[in-house]
């Protein structure tokens, strides 16, 4: 099943294609890797006739930290930390990935009250990072402060379910191979429910707000928009190639932990467009809701991990193993080998924030630099991940 | 009683009888403590706490550092939040250098303070200090906000003690003071120098035999 956007007028924008009376040469702007609007550290290279983009070219490497060397060289259990420090907004969803590629790997079952905190989990995540998605795309668009504001205040509300439950409010290191690292006691599950009662009352706000709002319309309607051939190329994941109208969701395809057993629909976009991107979120928080729902109310008491696995000393059989997630940002995906030792022989992640980079040059082209913030904006990066 | 400081049993007295006193040097740094303007900068994981301190729960502008500067020009604090790598480091010495006196450093985390968990990384700068002077350290992986408010109002205190004349008197104010610092090149297998020693001065570490 399928939802669509309600498509709106596009709005009158300027020709983009603006023939320069100055036929000078091209002038380079370097961006970043100090910015405001950057997302982190991240740095491009522009260069423009007038006010429009006529080549762009990022740079990467300013948040380069290892993470596969140190994957490699670090024992399983212990790779698990720095899993969080990959996607900082959404250290839960990269938990599971990870766990999953193990248990794939070792050949783990997980009890089922553990899959449904993981859910739980995983939907509170992409809830949050939906939310400060849209703040930061609103702060990039000149609705500086306010937007995000409101947006970080459901963040806060939601960090405090993961601060209760694993101790820290971004790197929960929560999960484990085989299930999760505490039990959630009834208190907090009706805590948990009492805020994903009052979430959709916070979305309808906003979208009030902020989603039928002029200006937003026009700066977002036809700027940056994606092909579906383009983005099925370019291995495009996540809310962007749905933005396209391709239907592909990772939690549907693959039918990973226990996402079958739950009724939710996959929003999907018409135009492929920044405003598609943005929308796609705010569907995408609905659906959230929606699932959150079922998983807290189907939640049955038992154990959270399998006490066959043996953390320490932990030493899978040879092979190898790739185990993916739907993320918040696309998909996302471990791929381990293991030599029989205790530490991976090769561990490679598969972020989808550098993967939903690799277009950006084709989404900017012919668009003012303004624009150029607004569209990185809605792609949904975090440099932690992109870099890695 | 030392230089520049007000009998508080007179300033008591002359406030009964309606005179306000106080002292340029009191006047000066109230002001100055009280409109920080940090420098809108993240580096990584901790920036986002660094955001999260800026927004409504914790509301970083009930101590009067919510103008968050896009450009160094403009602010008086940095707040180095989160992992500074190898290629990133000449960037933060440079952006240092063009804030103008008095400027102050927050080192927020881990990371910005050895390294932390990425300290065995090839790529990561192991501590800022190594290149600027930094005033406030903040452990922690991120630190929670509430950390950088209490590292804020650290930093809120030492700019109340700094004196504007005799012999401590403020770095920013002696002109013997370097305000700008050598900015690392990438050398062959690591930045060039690897450390400035006008800055960096690790503890020493003595064996006892």
């Amino acid at each position: 099943m399928t939802a669509t956007i309600q498509t709106l007028e596009p709005a009158e924008r300027p020709p983009t294609t603006m023939s320069s009376r100055l036929d000078g040469e091209l002038l380079e702007v370097s961006m970043g890797p100090q910015h405001p609007s950057t997302h982190g550290v991240f740095r491009m290279n522009v260069a423009l006739e007038g006010e429009i983009v006529r080549k762009l070219k990022p740079v990467f490497g300013y948040l380069h930290r290892n993470h596969e060397k140190i994957g490699e060289n670090a024992t399983y259990l212990s790779s698990m930390p720095y899993t969080d420090r990959l996607d900082y907004f959404c250290s839960m969803t990269n938990n599971w990935a990870y766990a999953l590629s193990v248990e794939k790997l070792a050949g783990i079952e997980v009890p089922e009250r553990a899959e449904y905190l993981r859910v739980i989990l995983a939907e509170l995540t992409r809830l949050q990072n939906h939310a400060s998605l849209l703040g930061f795309l609103l702060s990039d668009m000149g609705a500086w402060g306010t937007p995000l504001m409101y947006a970080f205040r459901e963040r806060e509300n939601i960090l405090d379910l993961f601060e209760s439950l694993s101790g820290s409010r971004m790197m929960c290191d929560y999960m484990r191979f085989g299930g999760c690292r505490v039990d959630a006691d009834d208190a907090w599950l009706g805590r948990a429910k009492k805020i994903v009662d009052l979430f959709p009352k916070f979305l309808d706000e906003f979208e009030e707000l902020i989603l039928q709002n002029e200006i937003v319309i026009a700066r977002t309607q036809n700027v940056g928009k994606l092909s579906p051939e383009l983005a099925i190329n370019a291995g495009i994941t996540g809310p962007m190639l749905r933005a396209c109208g391709v239907n592909y969701d990772v939690r549907k395809v693959d039918g990973y932990g226990i996402y079958p057993r739950f009724k939710f629909r996959i929003p999907l976009g018409d135009h492929g467009d920044t405003y598609d991107r943005l929308m796609m979120r705010a569907l995408e928080m609905h659906e959230s809701v929606e699932i959150l729902k079922q998983a807290l109310a189907q939640i049955q008491p038992g154990p959270v991990v399998n006490p066959k696995v043996k953390l320490r000393a932990f030493r899978p059989p040879v092979g190898e193993a790739y185990g993916r997630i739907e993320g918040p940002k696309g998909e996302l995906g471990f791929y381990l080998i293991s030599d029989g030792g205790p530490n991976p022989y090769r561990y490679r992640v598969r972020p989808p924030s550098f993967i939903n980079l690799t277009v950006l040059e084709d989404l900017c082209l012919g668009h003012t630099v303004a624009d150029v913030m607004v569209i990185l904006g809605s792609v949904d990066i975090v440099m932690g991940e992109v870099d890695r | 009683m030392s230089e520049g400081q007000i009998d508080e049993a007179l300033r008591s007295e002359l406030q009964r009888q309606g005179v306000w006193v106080t002292s340029m040097q009191e006047l000066y740094n109230w002001g100055r403590k009280n409109s920080i303007w940090p420098l809108q900068f993240g580096l990584a994981c901790c920036a986002i706490e660094m955001i999260a301190t800026a927004a409504s729960r914790y509301d970083i502008a009930r101590f009067g550092g919510e103008i968050f500067r896009p450009s160094p020009r403009q602010a008086d604090l940095m707040i180095v939040a989160g992992t500074v790598t190898k290629k990133m480091a000449p960037q933060i010495v440079r952006l240092y250098n063009q804030m103008p006196d008095p400027k102050y450093v927050i080192s927020m985390g881990a990371c910005a303070i050895s390294g932390g968990p990425f300290k065995q990384g090839y790529n990561v700068l192991k501590g800022i200090d190594r290149y600027i002077p930094v005033d406030v350290y903040i452990p922690g992986c991120p630190p929670r906000p509430e950390a950088l408010l209490h590292a804020f109002m650290e930093l809120q205190r030492k700019i109340d003690s700094q004196k504007l004349t005799g012999a401590g008197k403020a770095e920013h104010l002696d002109a013997k003071q370097p305000s700008e610092f050598p900015v690392p090149a990438f050398g062959e297998h690591d930045l060039q120098p690897p450390a400035n020693p006008d800055v960096y001065h690790p503890p020493v570490l003595e064996r006892q035999s």
